[in-house]
């Protein structure tokens, strides 16, 4: 009874004596720091005019309109995160932004300027129309002619002999974009949710969105919604079991919980601090709904399934951007509000990455299927960086962002050159088909073979510096084992990288081999970003290790 | 003064660089041009050189250091350069006889098409050899030593059409491998004992570290010198060697790299004087193989072969010199200049013989040769009387000193190497007798020229001069041009006074004392005792020389000869001891370890690939393409991950 009471008085004795005592006040308008959101503000608007350019431009002059509002409003988007980076808000001036819904500091920064990057890179392969032979005519791109359509149906066919191509793909990106930058700076846990639900949403109608195989791409899109509809669901189950223990949704406010360090403690507080298996269980249900963004085992069986359904400019970009956006998210929370209970979540964390490590690496080996090769080499990866996640020190911090931005760039070049390697039926995404690819496409196959070796953390590429930074944090706060498993499974994950290299470069070609298409510069631009990003953050990573460095500082 | 130093190697390096690079263009000049830079760098040394005669004994020695290397933590390599009195003297041997050799080498080298290219190495062997002896550190003498060695292997394998010399550059750099393991090792050794490489730390602490440490340290770096300087065991190179042009026999196999070893034992002297069994080993290899090379020599029908025995034994003397410490190691320094300048004048000899006789190497079908070639036959008797040790030569002054030098070492040790010193003294004077009258003298034994692919045929002499004789003629021998016949008189003059400038005053002593110190041997017989038995062996080695030579006609097919004349003409079976012991023994090592390989290596690591993949066939079943069990999944993963925090919390 005197518990129900306690919980009473929190809901109502101060609120309502407050509201009582202020009676004549109105609710204060909030203070929005616009100028500082104004990278998330930029693609929101630049997604908002994409939808009206959808809705008021004929279709024949969409995809041009589309293609340049993205562009342009990504750029303006990075231009604004490099401003405001410029203006110390990384460092000095980093603070809590939005009535403490959203942090301005450096690894919110770091990671939108990356997200947004990956986002560029990406629209240009969304853009990419000169892969697929044209269709009566017209240039077609990835996407399906009308997603409504019943696939194989009338109304697929009139709309494939209409010429019409999905440019809603570009505002779905920009709504995508916007989410994710939310994503790893937000600062409490409802707009946590709100940008977790932003960024995802969009994401399931793209998977839906391929042009080819379409059965397969809406069971993707099928299984993705369901399984990300569960995950969040536990997710928001956590959130409000951590404000049943905590009383507040912000980070700072939960963390100050979690230390004891409150100024004021009401009894109410006192009495559900004294049951931590709230804060746990709710820590944990969060845990798990980012888990299973970043696709950590056990939380992974959805990734093979989506990579390898969804078109392959959107599983590029998804592999990209929403690994960086949910691991931001993850650190914020691991280093801001639980750092009080590492004692906790860390053991239980370092399960999650050892198996994530091994799932990742030992499944990959008997795929057939490059993305789905693909998909379980970016579980194996996420089981690395949570490696570094796990290290707890700023280090951790700085090796988990400088692995973000190369492992990112990595992914994009190689579902980039996915991409490009067709048969008839499209992309051949068998690798049986791959044989000999390097005998008849030498530049392709050896792109292809640099990102393989990125992927394998081999020397003077952009994988072995990140792989190192990230394996000297964890074994330097104790992670030792961690390590080890790391670089077992690292041994275990170069043997299908290099499985691939070899059948590229040593096997007879098979006669009824794909060809290689040739790529608009968009294709070529990114794949050459790629490589670029690739080999520069290998041969020469201490600079932007710095830079990750320099931006390793949570704002709280 | 000090930044001279570096340009004293960046010229021959610049100018290996420019040659190797430059492509056809620099053919014309290229060989001027290599020729000139290293006069350049001999100009650098003798400026260096007046400098440092002008400054007090004590002070002569110049540091500098040029840039920091490697620097890693607590492991600091720099490239420091240091320049003393023994660093000097080996600076002007090497500049000195290298730019004499370069001007030879216009003429002899003067109708193959890849004289530019030849000229490019000898420059970088140049570059290299002064990098070895003025470095202030073990690593970069040990940068310059590779240097000297891939020079070395490509100056032999420069003919590299025939396969003998093919072989034989594999052979010397297989055989230095060996060699620079050992100073790779005892570098380590330096850095784990002493925490750096630098010689003044290394050798001014050397007295602090234990007697064990020093010696394995000294006999590392005595393998090291074993294998440059071909000594016992690692001397089976230096024959095959001469397949190289004869330039090179006499700049890099006769003057300067192959002494490299003694330079080494010389400079790492505080480390041998810590370490006596070290030291032991030392005189030990160098009296056998002073024994070991004049015995090849004797046997050797090849002239450049019983050069290259004579070098052989002749470092073994130098070596038995350091080996025996500060009562040696000027002698052994001294020895080694007044032989680079007969050696090398020796060989030059030997190339012009060679150039006028349509590349025949075969002593019995030479004789009578004074009478063509009036210059040669001068320059090679003024080198011939010096490494004899013909009184008042260079030879007699060195020679005379080490022996002495051998015998105040003392004891039972000390006789039993001032023995083997003279007995080497005598058999040099046989052996060196014999090349002399088999080559100027008796009856004219000369055949037709040999055909181009016989092995030893040395393709520079194939059309020289008028080129009227070929194959199947009968040579017409004939004096050498000038550029060839001057640096083989300069060279003969140095074979005749320096030993003299060197003595006169003990001017060579007090030169090199500061560095290596001295210090006069407590000798149980007197030095006038000393000189009258060099004599005494000398004029026994010639007459018996006369006697089998000189007053008989020399048979052109040579006899079949003793057990003994056999094993020499075989090197005394060194290739075959080697092959029985080293080659069969890796042959059966080799097999042992790749069966080793096959079944349990592979065996491992097969097994752990087919145990990877039947694990990743059977994970992947779970991955059934149901999402209910996918959800199933991850509902049963986050009750564990619950579950598994609040266990974390219980315990």
């Amino acid at each position: 009874m005197s518990r129900a009471a306690a919980v009473h008085s929190l809901w109502t004795d101060s609120s309502v004596s407050a509201v009582l005592a202020d009676a004549p006040r109105k609710i204060p308008a909030p203070h929005i720091e616009y100028a500082q959101l104004s990278p998330v503000l930029i693609v929101l608007g630049a997604a908002v005019v994409a939808v009206l350019a959808e809705a008021f431009l004929p279709r024949r002059s969409r995809h041009l309109a589309q293609v340049a509002i993205t562009v342009v409003g990504l750029a303006a988007a990075f231009a604004a995160v490099v401003a405001l980076a410029a203006k110390g808000y990384a460092t000095g001036k980093a603070h809590v932004a939005a009535m403490g819904a959203v942090a301005v500091d450096g690894p919110a920064l770091f990671l939108q300027g990356t997200i947004l990057l990956v986002a560029l890179v990406a629209a240009l392969g969304f853009a990419e129309r000169r892969l697929d032979p044209a269709a009566h005519g017209r240039p077609v791109d990835s996407f399906a002619a009308q997603g409504a359509a019943v696939p194989g149906g009338d109304a697929e066919q009139e709309a494939v002999k209409a010429g019409w191509t999905t440019s809603e793909v570009f505002p779905l990106l920009l709504f995508a974009v916007a989410g994710m930058l939310v994503f790893p700076a937000a600062d409490d846990l409802l707009t946590l949710f709100v940008a977790l639900e932003v960024f995802s949403l969009p994401l399931y109608v793209l998977c839906a969105l391929a042009r080819r195989k379409r059965l397969l791409s809406q069971e993707a899109a099928v299984k993705y919604f369901l399984l990300g509809a569960f995950s969040s669901a536990i997710l928001l189950f956590g959130v409000a079991l951590l404000y049943g223990y905590a009383g507040t949704v912000t980070y700072s406010g939960i963390a100050d919980v979690v230390n004891g360090t409150v100024r004021t403690v009401s009894p109410a507080l006192a009495s559900s601090t004294g049951n931590d298996a709230l804060l746990l269980i709710g820590g944990a249900m969060v845990l798990m709904g980012l888990l299973f963004k970043v696709g950590a085992a056990p939380f992974h069986m959805w990734t093979p399934d989506v990579y390898q359904g969804a078109p392959t400019p959107v599983t590029g970009f998804m592999a990209a951007a929403t690994k960086v956006a949910a691991f931001g998210a993850l650190l914020r929370l691991l280093y801001v509000v639980l750092p009080g209970l590492r004692w906790d979540w860390r053991p239980v964390m370092w399960g999650v990455a050892i198996l994530t490590m091994l799932v990742g690496a030992i499944v990959a080996i008997t795929q057939t299927d490059v993305k789905r090769l693909l998909a379980y080499s970016s579980i194996a990866h996420a089981g690395f960086i949570l490696a570094g996640v796990i290290a707890i020190s700023p280090d951790g911090v700085s090796s988990v962002l400088f692995y973000l931005a190369a492992y990112s760039f990595v992914t994009l070049g190689a579902f980039a050159v996915v991409t490009l390697v067709r048969d008839a039926g499209g992309e051949a995404t068998q690798l049986s088909k791959w044989a000999g690819l390097g005998r008849r496409s030498p530049l392709v196959a050896a792109v292809f073979a640099v990102f393989l070796l990125a992927f394998a953390g081999i020397p003077l590429t952009s994988g072995f510096a990140g792989k190192f930074a990230v394996f000297k944090a964890a074994a330097a706060s104790g992670g030792a084992p961690l390590v080890i498993v790391g670089v077992v499974s690292s041994a275990i994950a170069a043997f299908f990288y290099v499985r691939v290299i070899v059948l590229m470069f040593f096997n007879e070609p098979r006669a009824d081999g794909p060809t290689v298409a040739v790529p608009s510069p968009l294709t070529s631009v990114a794949i050459g970003v790629g490589v670029v990003v690739t080999l520069v953050l290998g041969v020469a990573p201490q600079y932007f290790l710095d830079l990750a460095g320099d931006a390793g500082v949570f704002v709280r | 003064m000090e930044n001279l130093i570096g340009l004293l190697v960046l010229a021959p390096l610049l100018g290996a660089g420019i040659l190797l690079c430059g492509g056809r263009a620099l053919d014309r000049v290229g060989h001027w041009l290599g020729t000139l830079l290293a006069a350049v760098s001999f100009a650098l040394g003798a400026v260096l050189f007046a400098d440092m005669l002008g400054r007090d004994a004590e002070d002569r020695a110049l540091d500098v250091t040029v840039f920091q290397w490697v620097p890693v933590g607590g492991f600091r390599a720099d490239v420091g350069f240091h320049l003393d009195q023994l660093s000097m003297t080996f600076v002007l041997l090497i500049t000195g006889v290298g730019t004499l050799i370069h001007l030879y080498s216009v003429g002899y080298m003067e109708h193959d098409e890849r004289r530019r290219r030849f000229f490019g190495y000898l420059n970088l062997f140049l570059a290299a050899m002064l990098l070895l002896v003025v470095a202030d550190n073990y690593l970069l003498l040990y940068v310059g030593w590779e240097g000297v060695g891939l020079a070395s292997y490509l100056l032999i394998g420069f003919w590299q059409h025939k396969p003998s010399a093919a072989t034989a550059a594999k052979k010397a750099f297989l055989v230095n491998r060996v060699g620079d393991v050992g100073l790779s090792i005892a570098i380590m050794l330096m850095f784990t004992t002493f925490g750096t490489f630098a010689f003044d730390p290394v050798l001014g602490d050397a007295d602090r570290a234990g007697e064990g440490k020093l010696t394995a340290i000294g006999l590392m770096l005595l393998l090291a010198a074993c294998g440059k300087s071909a000594q016992v065991p690692l001397q089976s190179w230096l024959g095959d060697a001469m397949e190289g042009p004869t330039p090179v026999s006499a700049l890099i196999h006769a003057a300067t790299m192959v002494t490299a070893g003694v330079y080494l034992i010389t400079r790492s002297g505080a480390i041998f004087e810590g370490a006596p069994d070290a030291q032991l080993a030392v005189v030990t290899v160098g009296a056998v193989t002073l024994l070991f090379g004049a015995i090849v020599g004797c046997a050797k029908d090849d002239i450049k072969k019983a050069l290259a025995g004579s070098t052989m034994s002749q470092i073994g003397y130098m070596v038995l010199a350091a080996g025996l410490g500060p009562i040696g190691y000027v002698f052994a320094i001294m020895h080694l200049v007044t032989h680079g300048f007969f050696k090398a004048g020796l060989f030059l000899g030997a190339g012009s013989v060679m150039h006028g006789m349509n590349d025949e190497v075969d002593m019995r079908r030479y004789g009578g040769l004074w009478r063509y070639m009036p210059v040669t036959f001068v320059t090679f008797g003024l080198g011939y009387l010096a490494i004899i040790g013909f009184p008042g030569l260079s030879g007699f002054f060195s020679k005379d000193k080490i022996i002495e030098a051998a015998f105040a070492k003392g004891g039972t040790e000390g006789w039993i190497l001032g023995g083997t010193a003279l007995l080497g003294a005598a058999i040099t004077a046989y052996y060196m007798t014999r090349v002399m009258i088999m080559t100027f003298f008796g009856e004219k034994r000369w055949a037709p020229a040999p055909s181009p692919d016989r092995p030893s045929a040395e393709p520079a002499a194939e059309k020289h001069g008028d080129g009227t004789h070929g194959a199947g003629e009968l040579p017409h021998p004939h004096e050498s041009p000038k550029s060839m016949t001057i640096p083989m008189i300069l060279l003969a003059v140095g074979s005749v006074f320096a030993g003299g400038l060197f003595t006169l005053n003990d001017t060579f002593l007090k030169w090199l004392e500061p560095v290596t110190g001295h210090e006069e041997g407590d000798s149980p017989v007197s030095a006038l005792t000393v000189t009258g038995a060099t004599m005494a062996v000398l004029v026994v080695g010639v007459a018996l020389a006369w006697a089998q030579y000189g007053r008989k006609p020399v048979p052109v097919t040579p006899p079949r000869g003793s057990l003994l004349t056999r094993a020499a003409r075989r090197d005394l079976l060194q290739d075959d001891f080697n092959h029985i012991v080293l080659v069969r023994g890796g042959e059966q090592l080799t097999r042992g370890l790749e069966a080793i390989d096959r079944t349990v290596v592979d065996g491992a690591v097969n097994g752990t690939a087919v145990t990877v993949g039947g694990l990743s066939g059977r994970m992947r079943r779970l991955q059934n393409g149901y999402a209910r069990s996918y959800a199933v999944s991850m509902f049963g993963g986050a009750a564990v991950l619950i579950a598994a925090t609040l266990l974390m919390r219980a315990v």
